[in-house]
């Protein structure tokens, strides 16, 4: 389960923030470069990660579990993520929520049959003002997500 | 999209130029100025933390803490390594301002907290970015090596003695984290589970070392502190409440945003400037920190000023300064089962009357929306909360039950019409 050397040296690049004698604290940054590179984080990878930075497989398995954004298991190509909390409820975010199932034919926590599309329910992502608000693959948010603008990005990722 | 109104904190920021976060239109508009004239007059440390003292400014993470006092417990002269940590893990529902500021003006971040080393006698800074604003994580990275290419950080800091390095460290997903001692566990490589205090991280803090920590905004107002005076930042807001503010205003109105403003700046005028009522609907409930700050009703705020004394005299607090603004069409159940499942979903687990208290919360006041209400349900929540908050190690748990209480206490009939009636005493969300 080997990482590509471009993704190793984003690792070395975390680890060198760090004192020399707490190589741990890269174990996120790391997950999520790994995650970046295979799509999810099989048992396999977070046991590789833990090995690279010398520290025990349970204490990046932890950190794997722990925290939300990492994925145990695959997701489709894009994992769209729709935040629902109350500010956004306020602003469409369960009405953007609905749009996305309907409009993808799957419920949340579910994969399209293309294996193209997986749809999450998020919690707050820090950017309530510019609801209704997705997050497509951990990394890219979508501000002001009205059912055209759904519209526009489903269709601009297919 | 952002709206700035007045304030130090995004004084000359030109939202719609998209290059006005970079270090040179930073310096153009007077930024590095305080830390140049720190190094070039060699003020001394004392006097940066009096003027923080003078200044009254109060932690705009949500505590209000006052940051000269906090500043000052740092044990400066501890022979070995200390750390300055700033908190960016803004995961507060309602709260969208540090993310504005990491990406609009990142360098008064970078310059506010280069001088909290200099004053608290610190070599390394860690900024802790939530996770799910990854692309803010990166303008931050690269406003870091701006600074450090311009001689602003690194060894030997233009041209003294002094020496500051400062990393940006990446979340992944947990409200947790913003608590300062989950945070430091997270920044360890751990689960982000909250510790005893004392020892408070002054003395205990990341790596077992003495380190100081705080909010983006209150990092981000000192260099103004230290340019302008204490004084003059003071009288910017109102006594033991000073400066400006960032109020992140979220829900029915016109014009959602960040408004910076003086602290003491009635609610009326704030509302006034995010547009007014969407649809020119009535005022119903205002959360006025954040959604772990009890609800007020639209009335009471509309007579409140914003600043910390004022709306804790109201019944509620100021928080992070998160105002989510509910219209007459809200039903204030669905708004808190909305709540409830949040901290249920974001307890670390860590304190039973916490994993399991927000669990039974969140599934009375579902079975309650759901018209399954029991007549003694309002009494439970009570009970519930009553054995989280205060039982646990940090203050998740009170933040659970806060919102409960608001909500019983300001519009208990509409839980008992719930529960009577098995339906909304109003049509909307």
């Amino acid at each position: 389960m080997m990482l590509t050397p471009e993704s190793l040296a984003q690792i070395d690049r975390e680890v060198a923030k760090y004192p020399a004698d707490q190589k741990r604290s890269a174990v996120m940054s790391a997950l999520r470069i790994a995650q970046v590179e295979k799509g999810w984080l099989s048992s396999d990878t977070i046991k590789f990660v833990a090995e690279y930075l010398g520290i025990a497989p349970m204490a990046a398995h932890e950190v794997a579990t722990f925290y939300n954004m990492y994925d145990r298991a695959p997701v489709g190509k894009y994992k769209i993520t729709v935040c629902t909390n109350l500010p956004c409820a306020l602003s469409g975010g369960v009405d953007a929520g609905e749009y996305l199932q309907k409009k993808l034919g799957i419920h949340f926590n579910e994969t399209t049959a293309d294996g193209k599309f997986t749809l999450k329910e998020g919690e707050c992502m820090g950017a309530c003002g510019y609801a209704p608000v997705l997050l497509v693959n951990n990394h890219t948010m979508c501000n002001h997500m009205t059912p055209d603008a759904i519209d526009r990005k489903l269709a601009e990722l297919n | 999209m952002t709206v700035y109104v007045k304030g130090v904190v995004f004084d000359g920021v030109d939202f719609d130029d998209p290059n006005s976060w970079n270090i040179d239109a930073y310096i153009q508009r007077g930024g590095y100025a305080a830390l140049k004239k720190i190094i070039a007059e060699g003020i001394t440390q004392d006097a940066i933390i009096a003027e923080l003292k003078t200044s009254s400014l109060r932690g705009r993470g949500g505590a209000g803490f006052p940051t000269g006092l906090k500043w000052s417990f740092m044990p400066r002269s501890f022979p070995g390594q200390k750390y300055l940590v700033c908190n960016t893990d803004e995961g507060e529902p309602g709260t969208f301002k540090d993310l504005d500021i990491i990406v609009n003006n990142p360098h008064a971040l970078i310059e506010g907290m280069i001088i909290g080393g200099y004053a608290m006698g610190i070599t390394v800074g860690y900024n802790y970015i939530h996770g799910e604003v990854f692309e803010a994580y990166e303008r931050f990275e690269a406003a870091l090596e701006e600074a450090r290419r311009a001689g602003f950080l690194g060894d030997n800091i233009l041209g003294s003695e002094f020496c500051f390095q400062l990393h940006a460290h990446h979340g992944y997903g947990a409200y947790i984290c913003g608590e300062e001692t989950a945070l430091l566990e997270s920044l360890e490589g751990k689960k982000g589970q909250p510790r005893f205090k004392p020892p408070f991280p002054a003395s205990y803090g990341l790596y077992g070392k003495p380190t100081t920590i705080n909010n983006t905004e209150t990092f981000a107002s000192v260099p103004y502190i230290v340019r302008e005076g204490g004084q003059k930042f003071l009288e910017l807001g109102k006594p033991n409440n000073g400066g400006t503010k960032l109020f992140s205003i979220s829900g029915h109105v016109n014009r959602p945003g960040n408004y910076e403003i003086p602290l003491g700046t009635p609610f009326a005028d704030l509302l006034e400037m995010a547009g007014g009522m969407r649809g020119g609907k009535k005022i119903k409930a205002v959360i006025p920190g954040g959604s772990s700050a009890p609800v007020l009703p639209g009335h009471i705020m509309m007579e409140t000023t914003m600043d910390y004394d004022a709306i804790a005299k109201a019944g509620s607090m100021l928080g992070s300064g998160a105002v989510i603004v509910m219209d007459e069409t809200v039903c204030m159940v669905k708004a808190l089962r909305r709540l409830s499942y949040f901290y249920y979903e974001e307890s670390c687990g860590q304190c039973t009357p916490c994993r399991e208290g927000t669990g039974w919360l969140y599934r009375v006041v579902d079975r309650i929306e759901r018209g399954l209400g029991r007549p003694e349900d309002l009494d439970l929540l009570e009970s519930v909360g009553k054995n989280i908050a205060g039982r646990t190690i940090c203050a998740l748990g009170d933040a659970a039950v806060m919102p409960v209480q608001g909500m019983l206490k300001h519009f208990r009939d509409e839980f008992l019409h719930h529960i009577e009636h098995k339906k909304c005493l109003v049509p909307g969300f």
